[in-house]
C-alpha cells in the first residue's frame, strides 16, 4: 500500500505547531500502525529530518503511553483498541490518514504527537486509593467478595490511564478516566471507609486540571480501548451526589475525641 | 572482589526470621533523615517507594515513562503465585519453594527462594487489602488457576491483566504517598549514572526526557528496580523502553553482574510477520492450560489446520512430557518448538510457528466459557493476525521474555556496592537459571513491599555514612561526565539510524546465543560485537540536540549501552559450559536432548566484576550450598 500522512509537527510546548505531508510507501497490510510510523522516521533520520515524536511502550495494548488521534479518532477509532495494536489492514491503498496529538487543554502537547497527561496522576493522588499501609493486611480470603461485585470493579479497573476519552470529549471531560477509579474501589469492601472523601477529592483533582464538564455524549465510551462503559459516569455522579448531601448535612455526633 | 551474600544462619524455614530480628532499626523520629532514590516505578519500584515512605523515609522515585502506572510490570497477563494452599491440593510453602528451585534448576540461591515462597502469602493479602480486583468464585473466596511447572493451582489472576491490576495496586500506594508529600516523582526521567562518595552508592545522574537537563541527585541509598534486559535481542516481549542501562552503568561503578548469560524465551508468542517488526507479544502461558500444541507429523504439510486429521498430528509436548504435557516449564516448551520448526514441521509464513489448538477446551467448556477465561488475549490475537482463535489454533512461536540474570545481591538485596539494593528482574536473586510462571509479579512485590523496607534500615543503622550533598565533587563530575557522553552521541553524525543498529545486534543475538548456544557461534558472536560497537561509534546519526524531547539520543544511548553488554552476555553463555534451564549449550545434552547440568564444576553464580574499558570483565564465584535440597535432575516426564 501506499499512504499519505498528513501528521502534527510541533518543536515543543511554546511553539506554534502544523500538520506536514509525508508519503509512506509500501506499507505492508501486517503493520501495526506504530511499526509504520517506525519505518518512515528511519527514512527521515536517513534523510536528516527530525522524525516524529510519539509516545508508544508496550506496544501490546495495556500500558496506555500510545496516544494519537487518526483522521479525527482517539486510536484510530477501532473498537477497543490502542493505536499499537491498529493493524495497516484496515487501510486501503492511497488513502490521506491525518495524525494529531490528543487535543485537551489539561492535556498540553510537549512534541509533534506527545502530551503531558500528568493531570491523571494528580486526580488518583487526590484519592484514588486505599489507605493502607504496607503489611498488617487480613488473609486474603476472611472477606469474601460476591462475583457480582468484584466483576463490576475489574471491569472499572480495566482502565489503562491512556486519556482517549479526553481527547475524544468535545468538552475535554476525564469524567469516564475518574469514575472508572472511583467505581472500582467503590464496589469493593475495601473502598467503603473513603468513599465519599475519595470522590470528593478526585472531582476537585479533575476540576483544578482544567478539564471539562461532562455533557453525556458517550463519545469517551465510544473510543475507550478497554470499553470502560458510560454507566460508570452514572455512578460517579450518584457517590459524588451522596458525599455531597452527605457533607452537607452531617448527621448527629461527628466523632472525633 | 569479596562476595558475601550474607546468608543467616540455621535451619532454612527460620532464616529470615533470624535475619529480622538481627537486623538494626532506624527509630521512626530519624527515618525521615533519610533520602532513598527509587530508580525503576513498576511492582518492585512501586512497592519499595510507596512502603518506605509509609515507614517515614523521604523518597524520590524516577521512572522513564510519563506516569508511574506505565512500567512494563503492567503486561503480565497470567498471573501471580502464592502458597496459599486456598484449593486444598496440598500446595505449602516449601511446596512453592521446592517448585521454584527446581523450576530454576538448581541454580538459585537457595535461602532468598524460601524467603520467596514465604513471603508470597503476605502478598496476596497486602493486594487484596489495596482493592486489586482478583478473579473468585460464586462463594466470594480467591480464584486459582495452575501453571507451567507446578502440580497445583496457586495462581492468582485478575482477567489476563494481572500485572496491570498489581501495579495499580502499588501505584495507588505510591500516589497516596506523592500527594502527602513523602514521595517526589520525576516521571520522563531517565538514569544514566550512579554516584559513589567513599565507596557508597549516594546518587544518581538523569537526564529529563522533556528538556534534556542533566541533574545530579543525592539520597542516602539508592534502589535500582529497573527491570531486564531482553531488548539486546531487540526483538522481545518488553516493552520498547526498557534498557540495561541502569544495570549497566552501576557495573561499570563497580556493582557486579551475575549471571547474564541466564535468558528466558517464552513459548508462547504470536510469530514474527516481517522484517518491519517493532516488537513481539506474548500469549499468556495460561492458555496452556486449556490449549494442546502441535504440529504436523509430515514435513512442509500447508493444510489449513483443522483439515490435519488427529492421526497425523504431532502433540509433541503430551508426547515427550506426558506427565506435565502441555504445561512442562518454558525452558523446555520453547526448545521443543524449536525441534519440531528445525525439523521442518513449522506452521505459518516461515515455518516459525506451532498451533495451539482449542478446540477440545471449547468443546468441554463452551466458546462462551473460553471467553470468560481468555477473552482479551484471543481479541489480542485477533488484532495482532487478523485470525479468529475461536475457530482456528493460535499459531505460536518462542521469544525472549524475561532474564534471570542481573545485578548481584546478597540476601538483604544490597549488591556489593554498599548503599545499591537491586530489586526484582533487575537482580539476580531467586530464579537462577530458569523462572516459573507467575513468579516475576511475586518476586517484585515481595523485594518490594516486604524484603528492601526492613533491609535498608539496617544498611543506615549500620552504615553511618555522612549526607551527601548534590554539589560535592562527585557529582559535578558525573553529571559532567554524562554530558559529555551524551555530546559525543551527538556529534558522530554517521550514516546509520540507532535502530539498524539495534536490530543488527539483535539478530546475531538470538542467532548466537538464544534458545541454543555453542561454543563455536559464541565465539563468533564475540568477534562480531566489537565490530558493530566500533562502527556504531563511528557511524550512528543520532538526529536533533539534546536539550530537547529526543527519542533518537535516548535510544542511542540504550544501544550504545547494549552494544557493550552483549558481550559480557556472550562470554557468560561461553564460559558455562553446561546446559541449565534457560542457558542451553547444543554440546552439553542428554541423548534426548535434555540440558546436562555439571553440578560439579558449574554449581556457581558468576558475578563478573568491571576491569576499566577495553578489558575483559573478572569472574567472581559465588559458590551454590544447598543445605536442605538435593540437587536432581529436572524430569517433566
Amino acid at each position: 500500500m501506499n499512504l499519505t500522512l498528513k501528521v502534527w509537527r510541533q518543536k515543543d510546548a511554546r511553539t506554534e505547531g502544523r500538520l506536514v505531508t509525508y508519503q509512506a510507501p509500501n506499507v505492508m497490510p501486517d503493520m501495526s500502525f506504530l511499526e509504520m510510523l517506525d519505518v518512515l522516521n528511519e527514512d527521515l533520520i536517513a534523510k536528516g529530518e527530525e522524525p516524529i515524536a510519539f509516545d508508544s511502550d508496550c506496544r501490546e495494548g495495556i500500558c496506555g503511553t500510545c496516544s494519537m488521534i487518526i483522521n479525527g479518532l482517539a486510536h484510530g477509532g477501532m473498537r477497543g483498541t490502542t493505536v499499537c495494536q491498529l493493524h495497516m489492514r484496515h487501510f486501503r491503498d492511497g488513502e490521506t490518514i491525518v495524525i494529531e496529538p490528543w487535543r485537551a487543554r489539561a492535556f498540553p502537547v510537549l512534541k509533534d504527537l506527545i502530551t503531558d497527561r500528568s493531570a491523571f496522576d494528580r486526580i488518583i493522588q487526590a484519592g484514588g486509593f486505599v489507605s493502607v499501609n504496607t503489611g498488617g493486611a487480613p488473609d486474603a480470603n476472611a472477606l469474601p467478595i460476591g462475583r457480582i461485585e468484584a466483576d463490576t470493579a475489574m471491569d472499572a479497573a480495566a482502565c489503562i490511564g491512556c486519556g482517549a476519552c479526553v481527547a475524544a470529549c468535545k468538552n475535554a471531560s476525564a469524567m469516564l478516566f475518574v469514575a472508572a477509579k472511583v467505581s472500582h474501589l467503590a464496589a469493593l469492601p475495601q473502598g467503603q471507609i473513603e468513599r465519599e472523601q475519595r470522590v470528593l477529592g478526585m472531582v476537585k483533582a479533575m476540576d483544578e486540571a482544567g478539564f471539562g464538564n461532562c455533557t453525556v455524549t458517550g463519545s469517551c465510551e465510544a473510543v475507550c480501548p478497554k470499553e470502560i462503559s458510560l454507566d460508570f459516569i452514572a455512578r460517579l455522579n450518584r457517590e459524588y451526589g451522596k458525599a455531597i448531601l452527605k457533607n452537607t448535612f452531617p448527621p448527629a455526633g461527628k466523632g472525633g475525641d | 572482589m569479596k562476595l558475601d551474600a550474607q546468608i543467616p544462619a540455621g535451619p532454612l524455614a527460620l532464616k529470615w526470621d533470624r535475619r529480622r530480628f538481627e537486623m538494626k532499626l532506624v527509630n521512626p523520629a530519624n527515618k525521615r533523615k533519610f533520602d532513598v532514590i527509587v530508580v525503576g516505578t513498576g511492582l518492585a519500584g512501586a512497592a519499595a517507594a510507596a512502603s518506605l515512605a509509609e515507614l517515614g523515609y523521604k523518597v524520590q522515585a524516577f521512572c522513564y515513562q510519563d506516569s508511574p502506572r506505565r512500567a512494563h510490570s503492567i503486561a503480565a497477563q497470567g498471573g501471580i503465585n502464592a502458597a496459599k494452599n486456598y484449593q486444598n491440593d496440598g500446595d505449602s510453602i516449601h511446596r512453592l519453594f521446592y517448585d521454584t528451585i527446581k523450576g530454576g534448576d538448581f541454580r538459585a540461591r537457595e535461602a532468598n527462594v524460601h524467603r520467596l515462597a514465604q513471603l508470597s502469602v503476605n502478598i496476596i493479602d497486602q493486594c487484596v487489602a489495596q482493592g486489586v480486583p482478583f478473579a473468585r468464585e460464586y462463594g466470594g473466596l480467591l480464584a486459582n488457576r495452575s501453571f507451567g511447572g507446578a502440580q497445583v493451582s496457586r495462581t492468582f489472576y485478575a482477567r489476563g491483566q494481572t500485572g496491570q491490576q498489581l501495579l495499580l495496586g502499588a501505584y495507588q500506594a505510591l500516589c497516596r504517598q506523592i500527594g502527602l508529600g513523602s514521595v517526589t516523582i520525576f516521571p520522563r526521567t531517565e538514569m544514566l549514572d550512579l554516584v559513589l562518595v567513599n565507596g557508597h552508592a549516594k546518587g544518581i545522574v538523569t537526564r529529563s526526557l522533556v528538556t534534556g537537563e542533566i541533574t545530579a541527585h543525592a539520597a542516602d541509598a539508592v534502589i535500582l528496580a529497573t527491570g531486564g534486559y531482553s531488548n539486546v535481542f531487540y526483538l522481545s516481549t518488553n516493552a520498547k523502553g526498557c534498557n540495561v542501562t541502569a544495570s549497566w552503568r552501576a557495573y561499570k561503578k563497580g556493582a557486579a553482574f551475575a549471571n547474564p548469560c541466564y535468558t528466558q524465551i517464552h513459548p508462547t508468542c504470536i510469530p514474527v510477520s516481517g522484517d518491519h517488526q517493532s516488537k513481539l507479544t506474548l500469549m499468556s502461558e495460561s492458555l496452556r492450560n486449556d490449549g494442546r500444541v502441535w504440529v504436523p507429523k509430515k514435513k512442509g504439510d500447508t493444510r489449513p489446520p483443522r483439515e490435519i486429521p488427529e492421526d497425523q498430528r504431532d502433540y509433541f509436548l503430551e508426547r515427550k512430557y506426558p506427565s506435565f504435557g502441555n504445561l512442562a516449564p518454558r525452558d523446555i516448551s520453547s526448545r521443543a518448538a524449536k525441534e519440531v520448526c528445525d525439523e521442518g514441521r513449522g506452521v505459518g509464513p516461515g515455518g516459525l510457528g506451532v498451533y495451539l489448538d482449542f478446540a477440545d477446551a471449547i468443546q468441554r467448556i463452551g466458546e462462551a466459557g473460553m471467553r470468560e477465561r481468555y477473552g482479551n488475549l484471543f481479541d489480542m490475537y485477533e488484532k495482532i493476525t487478523g485470525e479468529n482463535a475461536y475457530q482456528r489454533p493460535m499459531r505460536i512461536y518462542p521469544a525472549l521474555h524475561y532474564t534471570m540474570g542481573g545485578l548481584w545481591v546478597d540476601y538483604d538485596l544490597m549488591s556489593n556496592v554498599p548503599g545499591l539494593f537491586v530489586l526484582g528482574e533487575a537482580n539476580f536473586s531467586d530464579h537462577g537459571a530458569n523462572r516459573l510462571g507467575a513468579s516475576a509479579l511475586m518476586q517484585g512485590l515481595a523485594d518490594g513491599y516486604f524484603v528492601a523496607p526492613y533491609t535498608l534500615g539496617h544498611y543506615f543503622a549500620t552504615a553511618k555514612q555522612p549526607k551527601p550533598r548534590s554539589d560535592q565533587t562527585e557529582f559535578k563530575k558525573a553529571a559532567a561526565d554524562m554530558q559529555e557522553l551524551t555530546r559525543k552521541l551527538l556529534a558522530i553524525n554517521g550514516k546509520r539510524t540507532v535502530n539498524s543498529f539495534h536490530k543488527e545486534l539483535g539478530a546475531m543475538m538470538w542467532e548466537k546465543c538464544g534458545m541454543a548456544r555453542n561454543e563455536k557461534g559464541l565465539k563468533e558472536l564475540l568477534a562480531q560485537i566489537p565490530v558493530l560497537r566500533e562502527d556504531f561509534w563511528k557511524n550512528v546519526k543520532v538526529a536533533g540536540q539534546n536539550e530537547e524531547l529526543n527519542q533518537s539520543l535516548e535510544h542511542a544511548g540504550r544501544v550504545a549501552d547494549f552494544l557493550e553488554f552483549a558481550e559480557l552476555l556472550a562470554q557468560d553463555a561461553l564460559h558455562r559450559r553446561e546446559s541449565c534451564g534457560g542457558h542451553f549449550r547444543t554440546e552439553y545434552q542428554t541423548e534426548d536432548g535434555e540440558a546436562k547440568r555439571d553440578d560439579e564444576n558449574f554449581a556457581y553464580v558468576a558475578a563478573w566484576e568491571y576491569a576499566g574499558p577495553g578489558r575483559a570483565a573478572i569472574l567472581n564465584k559465588e559458590p551454590l550450598i544447598y543445605e536442605e535440597v538435593h540437587m536432581s535432575t529436572r524430569s517433566y516426564k
